[in-house]
């Protein structure tokens, strides 16, 4: 019965957010923000993976580990807008195929 | 049935605005739409069953994280006819998301028929609440690595401070002790006016 929700509509629902996480790296290649935005939608799905397992597993550890997850992102996120925020600061403009000032 | 009905539309949601966060021009819209996935993020693990993690997810994600790309997104004064450019990396994102789309496939084909992972049902789960199981955990068997992301919570802020603070030269700042020490004989000075010159 489709109607009957299991481990595989978390799984699902987990690895199409991964993929539209994954598939918006490569599409804005131009614009630095919305990388940081796919990286946060990538997290998000390991997330909903972690804690649909927790949860069917019954084991809450999983659960526990979605918390750590949390932290790093937040962290990630006030570091990598730190690093955008001087680099256009520098630079004038954020576009990824342009940073390359440390290439030899 | 009613709880199965809200999964679907829960995900469908997550799915089209996420889809709309990687595709939409202006970046503000981008923000926009991964507040409105979390927000549905947070009903799935509502539904999941994972109260405790779906309110620290509204509370951390949307209170501070998309605050701050909003606030990041208004700062820069970003050209968006410039950034609206599409490249010509969408073949090379169409090629790794099908690879993994296949690796996942492949994965589900070949899933074995019986579970072959051990289901720990122990009533530890049934007889406290979310939080109360999360909070007698992580002080004592994960205190470490709860000491760690602390840790890194700080390494971040010091980060993002010490990476954008910067002095400009031509602002007038405060300066407590030079302000405090003044006193009348340097500051007030007296002088005698002659009338005769006016006349």
């Amino acid at each position: 019965m489709i109607f009957e929700i299991g481990i595989y509509h978390y799984t699902i629902l987990s690895a199409f957010l991964f993929f539209t996480g994954v598939f918006g790296i490569f599409l804005n290649r131009t614009n630095l923000i919305i990388i940081l935005m796919s990286l946060e939608l990538i997290l998000l799905s390991v997330s909903i993976n972690f804690i649909s397992f927790s949860v069917f597993l019954g084991d809450i550890t999983g659960q526990i580990f979605s918390l750590f997850i949390l932290t790093v992102a937040a962290g990630e996120a006030a570091i990598g807008l730190a690093i955008l925020v001087v680099y256009f600061r520098n630079s004038g403009n954020i576009n990824v195929n342009e940073i390359n000032k440390m290439r030899g | 049935m009613f709880v199965s009905i809200l999964f679907f539309i829960f995900s469908f949601l997550i799915l089209a605005s996420a889809l709309l966060v990687i595709t939409s021009k202006n970046p503000v819209n981008s923000v926009i739409f991964l507040i409105f996935s979390f927000f549905n993020a947070a009903g799935i693990f509502l539904i999941a069953g994972a109260e405790f993690l779906a309110l620290i997810m509204l509370i951390v994600y949307v209170g501070a994280v998309a605050v701050l790309f909003l606030f990041v997104v208004m700062m820069l004064d970003l050209n968006f006819e410039e950034l609206n450019k599409k490249t010509n990396f969408v073949k090379t994102g169409i090629i790794t998301a099908g690879i993994l789309i296949a690796e996942m496939i492949v994965l589900f084909v070949y899933y074995p028929e019986e579970q072959s992972f051990i289901i720990n049902k122990n009533n530890e789960l049934n007889s406290l609440t979310n939080t109360e199981i999360i909070g007698s955990k992580i002080y004592t068997e994960h205190f470490y690595h709860f000491q760690i992301a602390g840790l890194i919570l700080l390494v971040a802020m010091i980060g993002a401070i010490v990476l954008t603070l910067r002095h400009r030269d031509n602002v007038r700042r405060q300066d407590i002790s030079s302000q405090v020490s003044r006193d009348q004989e340097k500051n007030v000075e007296l002088k005698d006016i002659t009338f005769e010159e006016s006349e």
